[in-house]
Order: C-alpha cells, then sequence, then structure tokens
C-alpha cells in the first residue's frame, strides 16, 4: 500500500451560485477526504473566491483530486501547497472555557504560553481567539479540556506559498 | 430569388438590433450554433418554448413520449454525426426523468445540450408545482449545468454551454430555464458567433512535444507492442480515425479496440485483434498481458477492459494519451502521459515517426505476430451451429453478411446481445455503432436509434436489442412511426435477462432469481398494433429470410428472433480475473470457478 499523505490544496473559483457544491460533491461522491475546507471572496472585482481544502489520500489519489478539481467548468487554478515548495498554514480557532478559582487562573495562563487572547470575559468564562497551525490549536485544546471547555469554533486551515510569487 | 434573400437580409438586420424574449433567444442561439433538430416534451414551464418553436421551422422538434428517450435520442443523434444533441423538456418531473440519460452521457462522452423548465423565479425554493432542484440533481451527473436568473445573461450562457458540452472531453450540459426568464426580454444579436474565449475552461488539445517524442521512440523500439484504442479517437472526429488507421498501418503493430472505440480502426484489417476487455477476444486479452509497450489512445482503463489490476499487463510500459488529465493514472500507473487531442497527438506522432525514420525491431515484431497468430488460432468466437435452434452468434453473422454492402448504423441495447453485437458485427467507420458503454443503460439503443435515423434519413438503422432491454423504452415506438422512421429492432429473444442469467449460471448456481421475462408481448402484433411491420424467426432456415424483409421495407419494422435461451456470452474474463484467466466456453466454465474476490465485483 502507498503510503497517506496529508496535502493543502488552494482552489481558485469563479464565485458563482452553486460552486461551492460542485467542489465539496465531488469529494463526496469519489469518496475523497476533507479534514477542512475553507472559503471566501479574495477578489471582489473579478468575482473570485479562494478555497483552500485539507485532504488525505495516496500520493496516485492525490494527484486525481487535483485533475478533478481543475476539470469543475468555474475552477480558475488550483495549487498544491504541501507539494509546490514551502507555504505557510494558519487556523483560527474562538474557544470557550468556563470555571473559576485555580482553573480559571491556569486556563489564563496556558492561554498566555500560547499567545491566545481573551476576546471575551465574564465572572465564570473567557472566549479564546488563537492562531497558529493545526496542531498549535489541537494542543490548546487539548490542555482546555480538564479546564472547563465548553464550545469550540475553528476556522479550518488557509495557507499560502511563502515568497514573492503568486499563485 | 434576390428579393427574397434581400428581404431575409433586412429582417435579419433588424432581427440584430431586436429584443427577444427568453424562448426566442434559445432558439435562436440554437439556429445561430448550426442545430437543426431537437428531442423534447412539453410541459407548463416550457409551454413558451413550444410556443416559440411552433412560430419557426428552423428548428426540427421530434416530440418523444417519455423524456428518458429524448435524452437517448439525442445521444445517437450527436454518436453518429460527431454534432451536439440537444434535449427539450419541462420542469420536475420532466428534468428528472432525463436524468439516467445524461448520466449515460456523461459516462461515455457523449456532447448533449439538454434544456429544462423550472418554476419561475421568485417561487425557485417554496416547493411550487413541478419544482425540482434540476441543477442539485444534475450536478453530479453532467459536465456543468446552469440555472439563468436574467435573460440578459441567457445569450452567454446558451453559447458557453454549446462550447463545454461540445469540447474537450465532450459530455452532457443543463440549462435550467425558469419560466420568468423565458418571458422576459433581452437584447440578442443574430448571426454567427465568435469562438467562446472562456475565463477559466481551456482543454488541453495540442500534446507536449517532448512527451510526444519519447513516446514514439518508446513505440520504435518495442519488441511486443499493442496499440490499445478507445472512444477518445471517436470523439476526436473521423480525421482521429484517419490518423490512427495511418500511424497502425505504418509501424505495423497489433491493435486492439474497446467497446466504445469499435469503428475507430477498420475490424476487417488484419492488424485488428478485436475487442479487449471482460467479453473480448482471446488474442487482444493475451496481447494486453503480454505486450511489453501499450500505447493507449483515448482510452480509459476501465475495469471491464483491466480486470484484476494488480495484474492487469504487468510488463508492460504504458503511453496514455487523452484530453482530460484526470483520466490519466486514474486506474493505472502510466509512464509517458500525453494530455491531449487524439487527433491532434496522432498527427504529431506520425510527423516524428516520419521525421526519425526509426528502425524497427523486424525480428522480434515478427515472432510477436507468430505468437499473436497462434492465440487466434484458438477460434475465440467460434460456436457449434444448430439445425434446429437459432444461435444469437449465427444470426448476427447473418445480419453482418446481410447489411455489410449497405450505409448501416447499429445501436445496441445492453446484455449478451450487446457484447454478441460487438464481436460479431464489424465496424470500419468511427460514428457506425452507438451503444451504452459506461453506463450500462438498458433502454438505450431504441431512442439512440430513432436519434440517428433522425440524423441519417436514407441510412438502415438497427437496433441490436434483447427483449427485456427492448421494453424499458418501448413507449418510442409511436415517435418512431409519426416521424415515419424505417428503424429496425433486431431482437435476440431468449426470454430471459440473458447477461443476468449468466451470472446466476456461473456465480450462483444457476439459481435464477428473477431473471425470467414472463408475459412477453406478441412482438409482430405489437409492431403491427402501431401499423408498423412486425417478423419472427424461430428456425435457422427463417434467418435470412427474415433478415432480408427486414431490410427490404421502409417501415418501422420489429424482428424477433427466438434464440437459444440457455447460450452463454464467451469468452469471458470473470471479474475479478487477470486476463490471462479467461473463459473460452461452456467446457472452461465448470473447471475454473470464479474467486471470491471477484464475486463483489460488477
Ligand atoms: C455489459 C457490458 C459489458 C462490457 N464489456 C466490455 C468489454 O468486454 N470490453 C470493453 O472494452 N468494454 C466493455 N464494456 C464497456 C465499458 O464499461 C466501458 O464503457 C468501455 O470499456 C470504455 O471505453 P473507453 O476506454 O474507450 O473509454 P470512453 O468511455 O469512450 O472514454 C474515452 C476516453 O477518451 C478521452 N477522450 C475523449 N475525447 C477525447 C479526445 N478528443 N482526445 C483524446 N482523448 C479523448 C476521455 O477523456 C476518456 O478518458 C462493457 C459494458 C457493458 C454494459
Ligand atoms: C436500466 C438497467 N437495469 C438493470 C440492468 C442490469 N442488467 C444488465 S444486462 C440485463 C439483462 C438484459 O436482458 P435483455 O435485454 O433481454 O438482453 P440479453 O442479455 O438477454 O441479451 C440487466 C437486467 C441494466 N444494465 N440497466
Ligand atoms: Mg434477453
Amino acid at each position: 500500500m502507498e503510503p497517506i499523505e496529508r496535502h493543502t490544496i488552494a482552489v481558485l473559483v469563479d464565485n458563482e451560485a452553486g460552486v461551492l457544491a460542485r467542489v465539496i460533491g465531488l469529494f463526496s461522491g469519489r469518496g475523497y477526504n476533507i479534514e477542512s475546507l475553507t472559503v471566501a471572496e479574495v477578489d471582489p472585482d473579478s468575482a473570485v473566491s479562494r478555497i483552500t481544502v485539507v485532504t488525505s489520500g495516496t500520493p496516485m489519489i492525490i494527484e486525481q483530486i487535483k485533475a478533478q478539481l481543475d476539470r469543475l467548468v468555474p475552477v480558475h487554478r488550483i495549487s498544491d501547497l504541501t507539494d509546490g515548495g514551502a507555504s505557510v498554514e494558519r487556523e483560527l480557532a474562538l474557544v470557550k472555557v468556563r470555571g473559576s478559582g485555580n482553573k480559571r487562573v491556569e486556563a489564563l495562563r496556558i492561554a498566555d504560553i500560547f499567545r491566545a487572547r481573551a476576546i471575551d470575559s465574564t465572572n465564570n468564562s473567557f472566549v479564546f481567539e488563537i492562531s497558529g497551525s493545526t496542531e498549535k490549536l489541537d494542543a490548546f485544546i487539548n490542555l482546555m479540556r480538564t479546564l472547563g471547555l465548553v464550545e469550540i469554533s475553528r476556522t479550518g486551515a488557509v495557507a499560502i506559498a511563502r515568497g514573492a510569487k503568486g499563485i | 430569388m434576390w428579393g427574397r434573400l434581400l428581404f431575409d437580409w433586412k429582417r435579419w438586420k433588424t432581427m440584430a438590433k431586436r429584443k427577444l424574449s427568453g424562448s426566442d433567444i434559445v432558439i435562436q442561439s440554437l439556429v445561430d450554433a448550426g442545430v437543426d433538430t431537437i428531442f423534447g416534451y412539453p410541459g407548463g414551464a416550457v409551454l413558451p418554448i413550444y410556443d416559440a418553436l411552433f412560430k419557426q421551422n428552423r428548428l426540427k422538434h421530434v416530440l418523444v413520449r417519455q423524456e428518458g428517450g429524448a435524452v437517448h435520442m439525442a445521444e445517437g443523434y450527436a454518436r453518429s454525426t460527431g454534432k451536439l444533441g440537444v434535449v427539450l423538456v419541462t420542469s420536475g418531473p420532466g428534468a428528472t426523468n432525463a436524468v439516467t440519460g445524461l448520466t449515460d452521457a456523461l459516462m461515455d462522452s457523449i456532447p448533449v445540450l439538454c434544456l429544462t423548465g423550472q418554476v419561475p423565479t421568485h417561487l425557485i425554493g417554496n416547493d411550487a408545482f413541478q419544482e425540482a432542484d434540476t441543477t442539485g440533481i444534475t450536478r453530479p451527473c453532467t459536465k456543468h449545468n446552469y440555472l439563468v436568473r436574467d435573460v440578459n445573461k441567457l445569450g452567454q450562457i446558451m453559447q458557453e454551454a454549446m462550447h463545454v458540452a461540445r469540447s474537450g472531453r465532450p459530455g452532457p450540459v443543463v440549462i435550467d430555464l425558469p419560466k420568468d426568464v423565458l418571458i422576459n426580454e433581452a437584447p440578442y444579436e443574430s448571426g454567427k458567433k465568435p469562438a467562446v474565449k472562456h475565463k477559466t475552461y481551456r482543454p488541453q488539445i495540442k500534446g507536449d512535444n517532448a512527451k510526444i517524442r519519447e513516446a514514439v521512440e518508446l513505440i520504435a523500439k518495442a519488441k511486443r507492442p499493442l496499440f490499445y484504442c478507445g472512444g477518445g479517437v471517436v470523439n476526436s472526429g473521423p480525421r482521429g480515425s484517419k490518423l490512427l488507421t495511418e500511424f497502425v498501418r505504418m509501424t505495423g503493430y497489433p491493435i486492439t479496440l474497446t467497446l466504445m472505440g469499435l469503428g475507430a480502426f477498420p475490424a476487417t484489417d488484419k492488424k485488428f485483434l478485436g475487442m479487449v476487455g471482460m467479453h473480448g477476444t482471446y488474442e487482444s486479452n493475451l496481447a494486453m498481458h503480454d505486450c511489453d509497450v501499450m500505447i493507449n489512445i483515448g482510452a480509459r482503463f476501465d475495469d471491464r477492459v483491466t480486470g484484476l489490476i494488480s495484474e492487469f499487463s504487468p510488463g508492460s510500459k504504458k503511453i496514455h494519451v487523452d484530453i482530460d488529465p484526470s483520466s490519466i493514472n486514474k486506474n493505472v500507473a502510466v509512464d509517458v502521459p500525453i494530455v491531449g487531442d487524439c487527433a491532434s497527438v496522432l498527427a504529431e506522432m506520425i510527423k516524428v515517426w516520419k521525421e526519425t525514420k526509426p528502425r524497427k525491431d523486424a525480428k522480434a515484431i515478427n515472432s510477436w505476430w507468430g505468437q499473436i497468430d497462434k492465440w487466434r488460432k484458438r477460434d475465440c468466437l467460434g460456436y457449434r451451429q444448430s439445425k434446429d435452434i437459432i444461435k444469437p452468434q449465427y444470426a448476427l453473422e447473418r445480419l453482418q453478411a446481410l447489411t455489410k454492402d449497405r450505409d448501416t448504423y447499429i445501436t445496441t441495447e445492453v446484455g449478451q446481445h450487446q457484447m454478441w453485437a460487438a464481436q460479431y458485427m464489424k465496424f470500419n467507420k468511427p460514428n457506425r455503432w452507438m451503444t451504452s458503454g459506461g453506463l450500462g443503460t438498458m433502454g438505450y439503443g431504441f431512442p439512440a436509434a430513432i436519434g440517428v435515423q433522425m440524423a441519417h434519413p436514407k441510412a438502415t438503422v438497427i437496433d441490436v436489442a434483447g427483449e427485456a432491454s427492448f421494453q424499458m423504452n418501448i413507449q418510442e415506438m409511436s415517435t418512431a412511426v409519426q416521424y415515419r422512421l424505417p428503424v429496425k429492432v433486431f431482437i435476440l429473444n431468449n426470454e430471459y435477462m440473458g447477461m443476468v442469467r449468466q451470472w446466476q449460471e456461473l456465480l450462483y448456481g444457476g439459481r435464477y432469481s428473477e431473471s425470467y421475462t414472463a408475459s412477453l408481448p406478441d412482438f409482430v402484433k405489437l409492431a403491427e398494433s402501431y401499423g408498423a411491420v412486425g417478423l419472427r424467426a424461430t428456425k435457422p432456415s427463417e434467418v435470412d429470410d427474415v433478415i432480408n424483409e427486414m431490410l427490404s421495407n421502409d417501415q418501422f419494422t420489429i424482428a424477433d428472433i427466438a434464440i437459444d435461451k440457455g447460450e452463454n456470452c464467451f469468452p469471458m474474463i470473470p471479474s475479478g480475473a487477470p486476463h490471462n484467466e479467461m473463459l473460452l466456453g461452456p467446457e472452461d466454465e465448470a473447471e475454473k470457478p470464479v474467486s471470491e474476490e471477484g464475486m463483489v465485483l460488477v
């Protein structure tokens, strides 16, 4: 068996009705994994959106995913950020923690270490905003579990290639 | 005459500036794109288009009896001409009835434009009468689809949709048309349109030159080469087949074709080894297994062809030419991938071959042909003729013999008869063979034949049918009769879903669960009830007479050929088996039980 790889793929699409359904339908219809998927318009003038999808599969499957994405009519361009040289990848999470006393102090201390910001606080709760790699967010969230974790909202990864060149 | 021309010109000039209703834009766009025939069925949501159709005479509308039939007709029309097939159906049930045909066209890369009616834009999403989420439903079974919300975008979308359906790897495209969009008006410029330059969709036509040179070098050095070609060559037009034939003859190498590729290379040429795959010839499959260089042009390594992937042609270097990058390295990893149109790449290959004048390994090639001739001697398509019972193979051999000098087009339904037709009918030209390969849609062949006959009114068009499949779109008899189409339905009647029965015999201990077709109609009387011709043969001695009579009349005709009910289709590579483990006939069947792994495959 070929090894399973994790790839982050950026897809530039026309921001038209149904385009996200096309992309998601392709993944579900063909049985590909979606670990995360984010989408937002990045060029309002030409109505182009950027989808960042994190997926996994054997190298042959990853190639197939890219070819299939490229085949969709409203897709402008795709870029495999895992294959195409160095890139940076970030994710943002909002993490709600409830507690008092020592646990509350400990939560704040850990947030500080992780450079998470408290963007909402009450007498017995915080909402932290944290950004970074997916692994960093996982680690932070894991630590919060014993400190009164209530709820998590994550964006999924966005990524971009390092250096001066555009996609 | 000049007066008339002048008048038309003036009319055209004013038309060019005029505002048209959405319905008129639909029709004018089709006319401007050279469409002459559409297959459809009316309903509330498309009444504005039907009204516009009524007022013009440039588009011929063929009224079908069920929308599913319309799409297969458009497929037959398209596959036999290389042109776009156009369908018009109403919203809701009209659109959902079209889904099977759309999926069929997607699987077999057939250019089809399907116009569907939709409830008015302000009602979309309200569960309005005959509303269905047509773009949602058809997204996975079309190459692309559109919902038009603004009549001002309609002209552009029509043009783009036809371009997408026809170009690159062809396929079905749906345009969903809300009723208010059909009624509203927008400016439309009539006349010939410049070629579409799409902002994102640009299929690659020309192959990479370095790769083509690499391929030619590999081809030249081969010791046991084999061309394996498919539907992509047919898709690339008659020129593709011409160039393929030229290149194969230049090299002197053997060639096999897929079910979808039949006709892309002349079947009567000695270099043709017959069809490849599950029901392909012994020599083709063994050559696939043993070759050292496989030259795949426009075929997609379908599982009916590869059999067990892990043992598929283990020792060969593989070249793959395909216009769709997603077809390459999908099932089988290849050594020299070339993305491009078959005709364009073949022209380049021929150029490079002539330029480099390669020296072939004549000795190796000779002994390869020697080996192939030994395989050929097995005569894998031989069968035991009978005096009393009509063997399906015999019926088709006679059909082939009695039609070979005519301008003939063959369509098929799905099942044993389809495979026998592929084995025993000989196609020397492309676009003469219409069959449902990828989806395997029973009920395809008869409407497809109607579509073919619409495009080629003078030709002999025959649907080689099974009695079960024919019943899946049997309602279209009324269409054939209405348009006086002399389509011939040649039923190989075994009273069974023969292909199912065969699998049950081979894999399920002969437990023939629900595969017998009870209560069959009397097909002769059935034809007569439509005012058409019905014929029957029950003995081998009657076959020629029935065929001759079928061919000599100019009416819609059903020929009911009562064949051996127990006949199985051989050769056969059971699912999950490698190419060199073929069943050649009934004798093998007992010896080689099908593996458990194979049981889960279809
Ligand atoms: C009961 C049954 C039994 C079957 N048994 C067999 C069998 O024994 N043998 C067999 O071969 N098939 C068999 N089939 C059919 C099989 O399922 C496939 O449909 C068929 O093998 C596919 O043919 P193909 O590879 O030529 O591809 P097609 O489906 O014709 O696809 C064409 C390929 O060419 C590419 N292409 C399209 N246009 C161009 C162009 N202009 N230039 C370059 N490339 C282009 C496409 O991207 C695609 O990859 C059977 C089907 C049924 C229903
Ligand atoms: C719409 C559809 N339903 C079911 C099948 C499965 N199937 C494949 S072949 C076959 C039997 C076809 O019987 P018939 O048309 O009589 O042809 P024969 O095999 O007897 O020649 C069936 C049911 C199919 N291919 N298509
Ligand atoms: Mg039958």
